[in-house]
């Protein structure tokens, strides 16, 4: 082939691998974000060991970052169509999701024997070993001394000349896409800003990887990624789920008038909400790293009390441990919004992988009859809008909303059309108001809609004495009365079915009219419209229900499934949400599980939904 | 102006008769009207236990919350709200046992809050188990044989996790219960008091020793800031030290003079003596009631909210829409 031949693409999946010094998820951010300038959409997504710093050129110490480019992107892409591998050891974890003839460039100078068996590899040739040779184009690249070579006259160390290498192999990735470098030189400037030694030398690197593609001719055409038309005109950034979450939170307390308090304990991956929420003092956040995840939770809901809206971030161990204060939010009829970013389980589990195994939990999780709201995020930008919703709804009924997203959404980014506070709905909490004044007690509620009055300290004339036992009905002193408690516990119930009139109804996408509807909820939701997508394309109709909002469910939940012949449930579990659904909407319902720690595989979810 | 009234609830107080905690909810009462915050400014948190559900029977906001939580849920209504006034209140088991990590935590991050943990060496609701602080040996329902565990010493606890300032009271000693009272109110910190209470039903007699006012006048010995460690019915006794450490003297005997007696500083950052009058025990020495330690620090709540302020004032993005506007961004 010749490099000068441009090759137009739909769509593109490219994934760097290397070790987890090698700077791998800055170089598929800055790809990202180039690639999203040009007018592409992207989805990504990061794949962490889950150890502080393996040995190098180890197994356990690679790190991923992959990025699909181009329109229509719904996932991050089942397969790759190129593989950067740093060393040999990245090449052997992910070789597996290179395509058939896809592009591997690798840098020569780490497949050296002393690496290599570093990495476990019984053999000197890696790619007999693992059987690629014949099936895929090898780029052989000298990155580690062709950046030496780059920064010979820079003075730098050696240690810090390698730490550039990632550079090199952006440069040629840049060149391979037709990215111009100008863009990518502005990103590595807010980068280093503050250290002009090294964004000189990263810059150089870039230039000259780019170069070493251009002129040395490299023996594949270059790709040019079409630009996206399905995008609604406007403002754009890339954010990530977490991010998203965090200023969804922001932008929620604004609009309602409450400060935003949020008490949260380090956590992967939830870590990055409280990262962003700590930044932003600016917005008045006011947050507290708690010394454990019940004092995080028991903060925001002191926060709540006294007229805050109370947040607390976390993932599924740490959902555990909050399970009694939830329960105490839920009958003191306190605002809460927990958000648990779910990672693979039980106990420690996987960390840094991705699973919905925490719907039950936080739909079920708790002692006594203790309903609370549970909704999810479907996409890296949706999260904003979820977390929105999430602080809506707890604010305007008085519950905690537990909001799950997961390792996948939170560490992945999408393009995210900026929103304007304006232009976001009100959020009008339930604060008491004079109406409510004359005998106002911890469980003075509106009768129609059974919400309880928000009074905090510092409201003359509505001091009140609220608790975590059973209260009165009427008189809001402690209670054991049989008749009192079986009302208290109906009302509580009540309050939250009734959160179903505010939601909007759940949508059907793809074929309608089909015969299978594939039913999906959070995360799932671009490998699932993907597959449904995939197979009416083929001539296989297929419908497609995926819930943001779980308990409640839609009103026209049951309206829905039961107009199909079947119905398959895939979740990231082995079956919780399919569960949920046989005890509230009795149907036959099939299953298609994954429970490995990683996102769905597109074409695996057709090949099943083609056995239907 | 308030009375002890206005603070009262209307609730039915549910304590065994003859229970040490009515006296520390009496001395409370009339400690708030003393220093007159309108009730509904004040919150009182309380996690589970006996003593717990004391914000029932106040007239304040209050909220009475889960087994050992109160010190974090007092936290987070604080740091919210650093304008309201919050008490918490607490027990041996709550505060030392379930909920000993948000205890020393909260010690540590100095939040404004006063904390009065009620300690009569018992777990009374659920009927008669040792707590924490009850002595070695101690029979209980849980421990038919005496306990084999060695018990907290709160002062201790306190100190070791850098806590700003700590106070002992006696149930039935109301004037001391009320200077205690006040000063946590005035210490801008984690004010921990502790009440020493008669359970009457399961460790009646614990405070015997000092129960009535003329053994207290010789047994104990009622700390005041700037004052002279004087003690004893003809208030001739005194602490002085005696190498490393503290040593009962008789002023008048042996040459003592009044001058040679210690005078209290309870503003020393240096625990080392505040330590040393909290653990002293009879019979060789008295017990120190009163303000041990009041150091002057600054509190959590405060530098959160200064934080804030000072992060505002010079950053560019007054409104969510500037935060988003200082976002990487392009048109598509």
């Amino acid at each position: 082939m010749n490099s000068k031949e441009k090759t137009m693409l739909k769509d593109v999946v490219i994934r760097f691998c290397g070790d987890s010094g090698d700077g791998m998820q800055l170089t598929g951010t800055l790809f990202s974000n180039l690639s999203a300038i040009l007018g592409n959409e992207i989805a990504t997504f990061p794949d962490y060991p889950a150890d502080m710093r393996a040995p190098q050129g180890t197994i356990g110490g690679v790190s991923g970052f992959q990025v699909h480019v181009g329109s229509g992107i719904y996932t991050p892409g089942d397969e790759a169509d190129v593989l950067v591998a740093m060393n040999s050891a990245a090449l052997k974890v992910n070789y597996k999701v290179l395509k058939k003839m896809g592009v591997l460039i690798f840098d020569t100078d780490s497949f050296d024997k002393k690496n290599m068996e570093k990495a476990g590899y019984t053999t000197d040739n890696p790619f007999t070993e693992l059987g690629l040779s014949e099936t895929i184009q090898l780029v052989p690249v000298p990155l580690t001394s062709l950046t030496q070579k780059s920064l010979e006259d820079f003075g730098m160390d050696n240690k810090a000349v390698i730490r550039c290498k990632n550079m090199f192999a952006l440069g040629l990735i840049c060149w391979l896409f037709n990215r111009p470098l100008e863009q990518a030189v502005h990103f590595l400037g807010n980068k280093f800003g503050k250290k002009p030694d090294l964004l000189k030398a990263n810059t150089k690197v870039l230039t000259d990887g780019y170069n070493y593609g251009h002129n040395l001719h490299l023996n594949i055409s270059t790709f040019e990624i079409n630009r996206t038309d399905e995008l609604p005109k406007g403002r754009y950034t890339i954010i990530a789920g977490n991010r998203a979450t965090a200023f969804g939170l922001i932008a929620a307390a604004k609009k309602a008038g409450r400060d935003l308090f949020l008490g949260s304990y380090p956590i992967t991956p939830a870590t990055d909400i409280m990262h962003e929420l700590a930044a932003r003092k600016d917005m008045g956040v006011k947050v507290v790293q708690a010394e454990d995840e019940i004092a995080g939770v028991c903060t925001a809901i002191g926060a709540s009390f006294a007229g805050d809206l109370g947040v607390t971030s976390t993932s599924g161990p740490g959902l555990s441990l909050k399970s009694e204060a939830i329960g105490l939010a839920v009958i003191a009829e306190l605002p809460l919004v927990v958000v648990d970013v779910m990672r693979g389980g039980p106990s420690t589990g996987m960390p840094t992988k991705t699973e919905q195994t925490d719907l039950l939990q936080a739909v079920y999780g708790r002692n006594g009859e203790c309903p609370c709201v549970v909704i999810a995020a479907s996409s890296s930008d949706n999260c904003f809008d979820y977390a929105f919703q999430a602080c809506k709804i707890a604010l305007e009924n008085m519950t905690p909303v537990i909001l799950l997203t997961d390792a996948y959404l939170g560490n992945g980014s999408a393009l995210w059309r900026l929103p304007k506070l304006a232009d976001l709905p009100e959020i009008h909490p339930h604060i008491a108001t004079e109406a409510q004044r004359e005998g106002f007690n911890a469980v003075t509620r509106d009768p129609e809609t059974k919400v309880r009055y928000w009074a905090f300290p510092g409201m003359e004339g509505f001091a009140h004495r609220n608790c975590g036992l059973e209260r009165d009905a009427k008189k809001a002193s402690i209670s054991t009365d049989p008749a009192n408690h079986a009302l208290m516990v109906k009302t509580r119930a009540e309050k939250v079915a009734q959160v179903a009139n505010q939601i909007p109804p759940l949508k059907v996408e793809g074929n309608a009219d089909a015969d299978i509807l594939v039913v999906g909820w959070g995360s799932t939701h671009g490998h699932l419209l993907s597959a449904v997508n995939r197979m009416n394309e083929e001539g296989r109709p297929c419908a497609l229900a995926h819930f943001n909002y779980i308990n409640p469910l839609p009103k026209n939940t049951a309206e829905i499934i039961r107009k199909y012949k079947k119905v398959v449930v895939c979740e990231l579990n082995s079956g919780q949400f399919a569960t949920y659904l046989r005890s509230h909407v009795p149907a036959e319902y099939l299953q298609y599980n994954k429970v490995e720690g990683q996102p769905f595989n597109v074409g695996q979810i057709v090949d099943y939904l083609k056995t239907l | 102006m308030f009375t002890a009234k206005d603070y009262k609830s209307d609730q039915y107080v549910r304590w065994c008769p003859g229970c040490g905690d009515h006296a520390v909810l009496n001395s409370l009462h009339k400690a708030m009207a003393e220093l007159g915050i309108p009730p509904h400014q004040i919150a009182v948190i309380s996690g589970i236990g006996c003593s717990s559900r004391l914000p029932h029977y106040m007239n304040t906001y209050g909220f009475n919350t889960i087994h050992g939580r109160g010190a974090a849920i007092a936290s987070g209504v604080k740091i919210a709200h650093p304008e309201l006034t919050v008490w918490q209140a607490s027990g041996d088991g709550d505060c030392f046992a379930i909920g000993g990590n948000h205890f020393i935590h909260a010690c540590r991050r100095n939040v404004n809050v006063n904390v009065l943990v009620f300690n009569n060496r018992i777990y009374g609701l659920t009927k008669g188990q040792y707590s924490p602080t009850s002595p070695k040996g101690f029979v209980s329902k849980s421990s038919p044989f005496g306990t084999v565990e060695r018990p907290f010493r709160p002062a201790e606890l306190v100190l070791g996790a850098r806590g700003t300032f700590f106070a002992r009271t006696l149930d039935v000693d109301q004037p001391t219960s009320l200077m205690v009272m006040k000063a946590a109110a005035m210490h801008k910190g984690y004010s921990v008091c502790e009440c020493l209470t008669n359970c009457v039903i399961l460790n009646n007699g614990a405070n015997s020793w000092i129960a009535t006012k003329e053994d207290r006048l010789e047994r104990t010995v009622v700390l005041e800031h700037g004052k002279p460690m004087i003690f004893g019915k003809e208030r001739n006794k005194g602490l002085v030290l005696d190498g490393w450490n503290l040593k009962v003297v008789t002023i008048g005997e042996n040459g003592v003079k009044e001058s040679d007696i210690l005078v209290h500083d309870a503003t020393t950052e240096d625990p080392t003596l505040h330590l040393k009058l909290a653990l002293m025990d009879g019979p060789d020495m008295p017990i120190a009631m009163g303000v041990i330690r009041a150091v002057p620090t600054e509190c959590y709540d405060e530098a959160v909210h200064n934080q804030i302020e000072e992060i505002q004032a010079k950053s560019k993005n007054k409104t969510f829409d500037d935060l988003i506007g200082s976002l990487e961004q392009w048109d598509m």
